[in-house]
C-alpha cells in the first residue's frame, strides 16, 4: 500500500540527522538496560513500527544481540472512539493494523516506540493494550520527537529531539518504509489538531 | 484498498447516524473494512485477556421479537467483549406480551439512551421504524423475510477464512429461498464481492424476481464450490399452503446427502438445522461442514459491526425510506 503524500513544511530533521538521532537512542537503550536479553521493542502503529525495527537493527549492530520485536495497534484502546449523543466522531477512525506480540511479555522490559509524543493519550492506550497481553516488568518509552503539550503524566525515557510547538502546528514524521523519504517536518495547520 | 469514507447520504446539516439495516446499503469497501476489522477482533480473542475496552460506557440493547440462539447470543457476547453494557429484551415475558406496539417499546427503551439497538422482528421494515423513532444506531438482526445483513457478512467472513478468497467462487443456495431473509441478504452480498450464485429448490419455493440463476434440479449443486443449505421455514409458510408435497418428498429430492456432494465441496447452513430434512446428519457432522465456523465468525463479525456503526463506519441509511410498520 502506498500512502505517500507529498507534504511541504519546514524541515526539522533530514535523513542524515534522523539516522544519527536513532543511533543515539539505540545507544541509550543499550546503556539503560544492562540485561539486554530482557528487552523487547514494541512499535506503535503506524510509524512506530519501522522505527522500532531500525532501532532493533542498530542495537544488534552495537551490542551483537537483537531485542525481541513487536507491534501494537491502539485503535481499540482509544479514549475517543465515539462521541456520545449521536454526533459524528471527532475524526474518522484510523484503519486497524495488526498487533503482533509473539513473545511472552511477563517479566520483560518493554520499550514502546513511537514517532511523535504529544498529548500522551496514544501512549496511555498502548500501555493498556500491552497489559492485556501480559505483565511486563517495566515499560519504557522511546520517541523520535517530543513536541510537548502533555495531557497525561507520561514522560519519555529516550527522546530523539525536543521540539517545542504550538498546538496549531503539526509535526509530520516521514519514514522511507511508509512515506518513501526520511524527514521530520513542521507543518502549520489553520485548525487546531485534537490529538 | 480498504478506505474510510464518511456518510454523505444524509442531508447537509443533519448529524450523521449510521445503521446496518440492509446489505443493499453497503459498498464493497464497507464489506472489506468490516471483514478486516473482524479479523483484527479474531486475533484479540486469541489472547489471555479476551476483552477490549473499546466500547466502555456504551449501551447495546438487543430487542428480539423472534426466537434466536446464535444471533442474540453472539450480539450479546460481541458487545461484552468490547466492554459495552448490554440489555436484552425478548418479546415473550416483556410488555410486548401485553400488546405494546413496537413504536412504544422502542420509545421506552430509547429513554435509556442506548447507543445501539439490535432488533429482530417478524415484520419487514421494523428496524427502519426503530431507527426513525430513536436516537440509537440500529442494527438489523433479521426482519421478516427481508434482510439479515450480519448473517451475510459472517458468511462472507467464513468463506474468506476457509476458502481463502471470495471473488470467483460459486455458491449454490439450496432450499426454501422464498421465505429466507438469509438468501436475500446473501444474494446482495455475493453480488458485491463477485461470487456467482445458483438457487436450487422446489419450484414453489424459488421466487422468480431474485437476480440469480435458478433451477429445480439438485444435480446443479455439483458445479458449486460451496453448497449453502437453507432451513425449511415452516413458521413463515401460510397455513394450508402446500409448497412441497411433504417434508419426506422434499428430503428425497433436495436434501443434502453425502452422495449428492462431490469431493472438496464445502457445506454451510445458517442454523438452526433440521437434521434429516434439508441436511443429512452425516453431512452436518463431516469435516466439509462449516456450520461451527459460521457461529465463530458471527461473534467477530458482530463485534466489527458494533464497532463500525459507532465509530464512523459509513453504513448508509438509504433503507430508512423503506416500508413503514405499525
Amino acid at each position: 500500500m502506498n500512502t505517500h503524500v507529498p507534504v511541504s513544511g519546514r524541515s526539522l530533521l533530514d535523513a542524515e540527522a534522523l539516522g544519527r538521532t536513532l543511533s543515539r537512542i539505540a545507544h541509550e537503550i543499550i546503556e539503560g538496560n544492562p540485561e539486554l536479553d530482557e528487552v523487547a521493542l514494541v512499535g506503535i502503529q503506524t510509524r512506530g513500527v519501522p522505527l522500532s525495527q531500525r532501532l532493533a537493527r542498530l542495537i544488534e549492530e552495537r551490542a551483537g544481540q537483537a531485542p525481541e520485536l513487536g507491534a501494537v495497534d491502539i485503535t481499540f484502546y482509544r479514549d475517543d472512539v465515539t462521541v456520545r449523543g449521536g454526533e459524528a466522531p471527532l475524526a474518522a477512525q484510523p484503519l486497524v493494523r495488526a498487533t503482533q506480540l509473539d513473545f511472552p511479555l511477563d517479566g520483560r522490559t518493554v520499550v514502546l516506540v513511537d514517532d511523535v509524543l504529544y498529548t500522551g493519550r496514544t501512549i496511555r492506550a498502548a500501555i493498556e493494550a500491552l497489559f492485556d497481553y501480559g505483565r511486563p516488568a517495566r515499560v519504557q518509552l522511546a520517541v523520535l520527537v517530543d513536541r510537548g503539550h502533555r495531557e497525561l503524566p507520561i514522560r519519555p525515557d529516550y527522546v530523539g529531539k525536543n521540539l517545542p510547538t504550538s498546538r496549531g502546528e503539526r509535526i509530520q514524521v516521514q519514514l522511507v518504509e511508509v512515506d518513501e523519504v526520511d524527514s521530520v517536518l513542521l507543518l502549520s495547520t489553520p485548525e487546531e489538531e485534537s490529538r | 484498498m480498504i478506505r474510510l469514507v464518511t456518510d454523505d447520504l444524509r442531508p447537509p446539516g443533519e448529524p450523521p447516524k449510521r445503521h446496518l439495516l440492509s446489505v443493499a446499503d453497503l459498498t464493497r469497501d464497507d464489506v472489506e473494512r468490516l471483514l478486516g476489522t473482524a479479523r483484527t477482533f479474531a486475533a484479540s480473542l486469541e489472547r489471555h485477556v479476551k476483552k477490549l475496552p473499546t466500547l466502555k460506557g456504551h449501551l447495546v440493547v438487543n430487542l428480539f421479537y423472534e426466537s434466536s440462539t446464535r444471533t442474540s447470543s453472539s450480539f450479546e457476547l460481541a458487545a461484552k467483549r468490547l466492554s459495552a453494557d448490554t440489555l436484552t429484551v425478548k418479546s415473550t415475558g416483556s410488555s410486548v406480551d401485553k400488546g405494546e406496539s413496537l413504536r412504544d417499546t422502542a420509545l421506552t427503551l430509547g429513554a435509556y439512551d442506548p447507543d445501539v439497538i439490535v432488533i429482530r422482528h417478524p415484520q419487514i421494515g421494523a428496524p427502519q421504524l426503530v431507527a426513525r423513532v430513536t436516537e440509537a444506531h440500529v442494527v438489523n438482526a433479521g426482519d421478516g423475510k427481508q434482510q439479515h445483513p450480519t448473517q451475510a457478512l459472517l458468511d462472507l467472513y467464513t468463506l474468506q477464512q476457509e476458502l481463502g478468497r471470495l471473488e470467483g467462487l460459486h455458491v449454490a443456495i439450496v432450499g426454501d429461498v422464498l421465505h429466507s431473509r438469509v438468501a436475500r441478504s446473501l444474494l446482495q452480498a455475493f453480488a458485491l464481492v463477485g461470487i456467482r450464485t445458483t438457487l436450487v429448490g422446489p419450484p414453489a419455493l424459488l421466487p422468480r424476481e431474485l437476480p440469480a440463476e435458478t433451477t429445480t434440479d439438485i444435480a446443479a449443486i455439483r458445479d458449486a464450490d460451496v453448497v449453502y443449505v437453507l432451513r425449511m421455514q415452516n413458521e413463515r409458510m401460510q397455513p394450508g399452503a402446500n409448497y412441497v408435497p411433504s417434508l419426506r418428498e422434499y428430503t428425497a429430492r433436495w436434501g443434502i446427502t453425502p452422495e449428492r456432494l462431490r469431493p472438496g465441496q464445502r457445506v454451510m447452513h445458517p442454523g438452526p438445522m433440521n437434521r434429516g430434512v434439508e441436511i443429512d446428519a452425516a453431512v452436518a457432522d463431516s469435516p466439509r461442514s462449516l456450520v461451527i465456523d459460521e457461529v465463530r465468525s458471527g461473534l467477530v463479525v458482530r463485534m466489527a459491526v458494533l464497532y463500525d456503526v459507532l465509530t464512523g463506519g459509513p453504513v448508509g441509511v438509504r433503507a430508512l425510506a423503506a416500508a413503514e410498520v405499525a
